[in-house]
């Protein structure tokens, strides 16, 4: 069912958006001619590494840099003191903020060089340049830390138990927030009145991002300007601009930052982190440029981890089969500060969705975030909503069986109908379209799944486990507006900018406040201009990723992408045609309410051979030798578009497996991805995203997971022992679509970029379970690695005093 | 990350190699052959020599041939180039079938049947079937050239029989034409090294086993012979049932206590594991039997 590619020269401007047109960005990507923050080289370049804590807690008696410093190439070593000295660069207290406050948040401080103690294992205590990368790491291994270690924690129940040690001075028992949603008290009542309850206890676990390309970042200061320049690994340029300005106390319009190609980040590049910055202060303390790349080691230790959740939930059911009820607490490990975004994550990015896509009359969420020595945890694809989506449709899966009904036929009861959008839930969000019982439909019939019943049943009959899981997720794309976002406590605007740009030759170039790293916006942003202007596509180049060049911008991150910067796209070119449709009246001799657009020709409305097309009006307009009165040269546009709403792309996924009880081991039989994105840009991109986002919800279902010891000791360090999926384990994947358009953007998009992510673990695990139903397993936690299903069939198998999986009378456990 | 300093020479011949290791006997010295299991762990820091021998380029140490019953295979032979010789297959059907599931192609593109079991990693794919194929190995030192069965060779993690100032120059396989082979594995999903990894080798007569070998890797700290199982399978005959009956005793003889233990597998998982996979292996031994059988 793979969408094949077209060719853009066989589209035109008028056909092309939707087109499955082929990315434009990619030969240079597959040939390594794209340029990485790692391939600059700038004369006088110097090198920074990074000297980390080994361990996860502990007091910092003594930084010796001595020996360091009497090194090779060795231009200097710097600790928090060398921060805070009168003749360095910027002022004291060097500290990240955090971009997004809640009432209860102890913002705790987050210093760039460790101040006195440091609390994950990576946390960094020192820097040193020198002149060649090897010397900056050789001597970052000559800095001699001493340490007084202390008792570590990385649980965040344990964290907040009253009896952990205490990360920092000002949060008490380890509490970061306290935070909740909906109605506890008709909440309540809702249990009270239900006929039939079901409960589940889960762990969402901590995942590590894994961008393909390391985090990086290239300082070059001048000092005639005081302009600072830096080139790094970011999705949100603009953003790293404001925070790093900040940190470092460098005037926001004397800095710039570019990210060049950006491989990859999940989330993990969003984020503000100490490494960037001190690149940047080194820089302009030493006068000449200075990079830092990450070394894969560096990024397991100190890339933001995603998910680690500790939650139970409870569902509550009328006779019929309604869901009236549902109620969460979730302890949420944030790690050791809160990064950037952290807060947001496991409260308005999770609780918000705990309805999922079903007509809930009464929900409650709790969440407490927990400070904890790991790293910091903050938005990784999908950001809140997986671990919402996760809770929602195990819990689901547990009413169906508590209820003696089939999963699908549950899920479909309780879906929101289609009458009822626009929906609001009992979690804050009014969700713009849907159409739920579509993709459910499709999924049916993809997995044949009446035939599959039956065929689960003859297998069991010989012995062989199959079990299909369905996902029938929702997600929120697009965060917005920005009115709303400031009231939950963001400390930006989610609105997004653009300026289209018409050439006097007729060519076009389109600046978006957006920062792809792989999604393919030079091809679909193109797609949307080139069809706003009637343009030929080739002749649309798109800028992202520099804030001295863009007017200004949010970054990429939350599927906002298409929702956001391309309805900003369209914003500006429409602006662009409006201008030159007065132009174009003007040389046509004629009223511009009487002139009609299209497919990049102007024409006047009854006479249709006179007619003049844009990019002639580009050439007039900045000759600018016959312009209508008052109207300025130049043909461009700038715009800021704050969307009205969320957007809510949804679908149903489903997977069916074959368990081996003996090993443990789960082999796909079929995965099937039915999502309804909204109207789509480019249907081959979209396939991508959609592979893309379930092999990383394969990942975390049954490979990924970051694991430390008591001490805070990352376990799972390094590609050799921390299972990214390979092309191996991935499965073949069935996907198809619906289109339910979002009303209140102009292309009616949604977003594409973490529905597999969000929809994938979920299927697999009810799957699973669904396979293993003869032998009493509900519940297996992730990664489910053999030995753990092994275990979990073994257990369950021990507690029901050994029971004949094959006599069919294996009961649910805690069901 | 980056490695530590050290110095590196290349041996053209296995005289200078020998040479260049009496030399260096005082420092922490490393043959460097793919560098597949080396370099990482010198960039990780795990390994830190002084010194490096590049015995990689030594031309009389490649290649595959047969010396009458006997299946020679040059230490420096890559597993690509072992692999692309009819021979390996036709004379040391386990063994090949064991070296087709190393790594990756990149990885067996570099990778040397000599440096793997110089190494002696307890995880990797070639104990195993070294055992099963009842290989010798061959070494190279200041007092001249020696034979070491295999059965004496692996000792623990990372330690053989060879002594410091030897090389392994061949590994010499005596011929299995008319036996049946099989390996099989279950691969950490992260790394693709063998949580557990069953060579089997198994010779039949009208039907009947007459001689069965079988090794394992990723289970001691050292490669082993599963010999309850061998045992179990010779007399019988290479079917379902007696398949079952000889998987059933995997772990017989193999002290639990003792068993590779880590994030991805418990010794007891693995004693699971072993007894599954054995079974697997023989499976597929009894499959390649049949052709075999009616060529």
């Amino acid at each position: 069912m793979t969408i094949e590619s077209v060719d853009p020269d066989d589209v035109t401007a008028a056909d092309i958006l939707g087109s499955a047109i082929e990315r434009r960005e990619d030969p240079a990507l597959i040939t390594g001619d794209a340029e990485y923050t790692d391939d600059i080289q700038l004369a006088d370049m110097a090198h920074m590494s990074v000297v980390r804590s080994q361990y996860g807690h502990a007091r910092i008696e003594d930084v010796d840099t001595s020996e360091a410093e009497a090194m090779d190439g060795v231009v200097g070593v710097y600790t928090h003191d060398d921060l805070a000295r009168e003749d360095t660069p910027g002022e004291a207290p060097f500290n990240l903020p955090v971009g997004w406050l809640l009432p209860s948040l102890n913002d705790v401080d987050h210093p760039i060089l460790a101040d006195g103690k440091v609390r994950y294992q990576g946390d960094a205590i020192a820097i040193v340049v020198a002149e060649q990368r090897y010397q900056a790491a050789d001597a970052a291994g000559a800095v001699d830390v001493s340490y007084e270690r202390l008792d570590a924690v990385t649980d965040p129940d344990e964290a907040l138990s009253g009896d952990a040690r205490q990360l920092h001075a000002d949060a008490d028992d380890n509490v970061a927030f306290d935070w909740e949603i909906g109605d506890a008290e008709k909440t309540a009542a809702a249990f009270e009145d239900a006929s039939h309850t079901a409960s589940i206890e889960l762990t969402n676990q901590l995942v590590i991002p894994n961008a393909m390309e390391p985090r990086a970042a290239v300082a070059d200061y001048h000092p005639g300007t005081d302009e600072l320049e830096v080139f790094m690994t970011s999705q949100n340029p603009h953003l790293h601009r404001l925070l790093m300005s900040g940190v470092i106390g460098h005037p926001e319009h004397k800095l710039r930052v570019k990210a060049p190609e950006v491989g990859g980040g999940f989330g993990s590049k969003i984020h503000h982190y100490a490494d960037e910055t001190l690149v940047a202060w080194c820089s302009k303390l030493l006068d000449r440029p200075v990079k830092w790349t990450a070394t894969r080691s560096e990024t397991y230790q100190t890339d933001a981890l995603g998910r680690g959740h500790e939650t139970e939930a409870e569902i509550a059911m009328d006779d019929d089969g309604d869901v009236i009820g549902l109620r969460v607490d979730t302890r949420a490990n944030l790690g050791a500060y809160l990064s950037t975004f952290a807060p947001a994550v496991p409260t308005y990015l999770y609780g918000t969705l705990l309805s999922g896509q079903y007509d809930i009359p009464a929900i409650h969420g709790h969440v407490t975030g927990a400070f904890t020595n790991v790293p910091p945890v903050d938005a990784y694809r999908g950001a809140g909503r997986p671990e919402a989506s996760f809770v929602v449709e195990r819990l689901m899966n547990r009413a169906a069986h508590e209820m003696g009904m089939d999963p699908a036929e549950f899920r479909r009861r309780n879906f929101v109908p289609d009458e009822a959008f626009p929906y609001e839930t009992q979690v804050a969000v009014v969700y713009d379209s849907g159409e739920y019982e579509k993709p459910m439909d499709e999924a049916l019939d993809l997995l044949d799944y009446e035939d599959f019943r039956d065929r689960q049943k003859e297998a069991r009959e010989e012995g062989r486990y199959l079990g299909v899981g369905f996902s029938c997720y929702i997600e929120a794309c697009g965060l917005a507006p920005s009115e709303l976002a400031g009231q939950l406590g963001a400390q930006a605007g989610l609105w997004e900018s653009s300026l289209v740009r018409f050439h006097p030759s007729g060519t076009v170039t389109a600046f978006c406040g957006t920062s792809g790293h792989g999604q393919g916006h030079a091809t679909t942003y193109a797609q949307i201009v080139a069809n706003e202007l009637g343009v030929d596509y080739d002749d649309v180049e798109i800028v992202e990723g520099d804030t001295d060049e863009i007017p200004h911008g949010m970054g990429t991150y939350g599927s906002r992408s298409a929702a956001v910067g391309g309805s900003s796209l369209v914003k500006s070119a429409r602006k662009v045609v409006d201008k030159a449709r007065e132009i174009a009246a003007h040389s046509l001799e004629a009223d511009p309410d009487d002139v009609e657009f299209e497919n990049g020709e102007f024409r006047i409305v009854g006479a249709p051979d006179r007619s003049i097309g844009i990019q002639s009006v580009a050439e007039q307009a900045y000759l600018a030798h016959d312009m209508p009165d008052d109207m300025e040269p130049g043909l461009e546009a700038t715009s800021f578009y704050d969307p009205d709403n969320f957007v809510f792309p949804f679908g149903t996924h489903a997977a069916i497996v074959e368990v081996d009880p003996e090993t443990g081991e789960i082999e796909f039989e079929k995965y099937v991805a039915v999502d309804d994105v909204g109207n789509q840009i480019n249907p081959k991109i979209v396939e991508g995203q959609i592979h893309g986002g379930v092999a990383q919800g394969v990942g975390q279902a049954l490979y990924e997971g970051a694991e430390y010891d008591d001490n805070g000791t990352l376990l799972t360090g390094s590609m050799q022992d921390y299972a990214v999926p390979k092309a191996e384990h991935v499965p073949e994947m069935d996907t198809a679509s619906t289109v339910t358009p979002s009303p209140h953007n102009p292309l009616g998009v949604k977003g594409v970029g973490e529905a597999g992510t969000i929809a994938a673990p979920q299927a697999i695990v009810n799957a699973v379970t669904d396979a293993l139903e003869p032998f009493g397993v509900d519940h297996i936690e992730m990664p489910m690695t053999p030995e753990r299903v092994w275990r979990a069939v073994d257990a369950s198998a021990t507690a029901d005093g050994g029971h004949d999986p094959e006599d069919g009378t294996a009961d649910g456990g805690d069901r | 990350m980056f490695p530590d300093e050290f110095d590196y020479y290349e041996a053209t011949s296995v005289d200078e190699a020998i040479d260049l290791l009496a030399e260096h006997s005082g420092a922490e010295t490393e043959l460097l052959a793919g560098g597949h299991s080396l370099l990482p762990a010198m960039k990780s820091g795990l390994s830190s020599p002084d010194v490096l021998i590049d015995v990689g380029g030594i031309d009389d140490l490649h290649g595959v041939s047969v010396d009458g019953d006997t299946l020679v295979v040059g230490a420096m032979t890559s597993y690509s180039d072992l692999l692309d010789a009819d021979a390996a297959h036709k004379h040391a059907p386990a063994f090949a079938a064991a070296v087709g599931q190393v790594g990756d192609e990149q990885v067996r593109n570099r990778g040397t049947i000599g440096g793997n079991l110089a190494h002696a990693d307890p995880a990797s794919d070639l104990p195993g079937a070294a055992l099963a194929s009842d290989a010798t190995i061959v070494a190279e030192g200041p007092n001249g050239e020696r034979e070491i069965p295999i059965d004496d060779y692996f000792f623990g993690m990372y330690a053989t029989a060879l002594d410091p100032g030897e090389l392994v120059t061949r590994v010499e396989i005596p011929s299995a034409a008319g036996a049946a082979g099989a390996y099989a594995k279950k691969p950490s999903p992260s790394s693709g090294y063998a949580m557990v990894g069953i060579a089997a080798l198994v010779e039949t007569d009208g039907g009947t086993v007459t001689s069965a070998r079988v090794g394992a890797n990723g289970v001691l700290d050292h490669g082993v012979r599963l010999e309850a199982v061998e045992e179990a399978l010779v007399g019988g005959s290479l079917d379902q049932e007696s398949i079952e009956a000889a998987a059933a005793v995997a772990t017989d003889g193999i002290d639990e206590a003792m068993m590779m233990s880590d994030l991805q597998a418990s010794a007891e998982f693995r004693a699971t594991l072993l007894e599954a996979y054995t079974k697997r292996a023989l499976r597929a031994t009894a499959e390649n039997a049949a052709p075999r059988a009616a060529d």
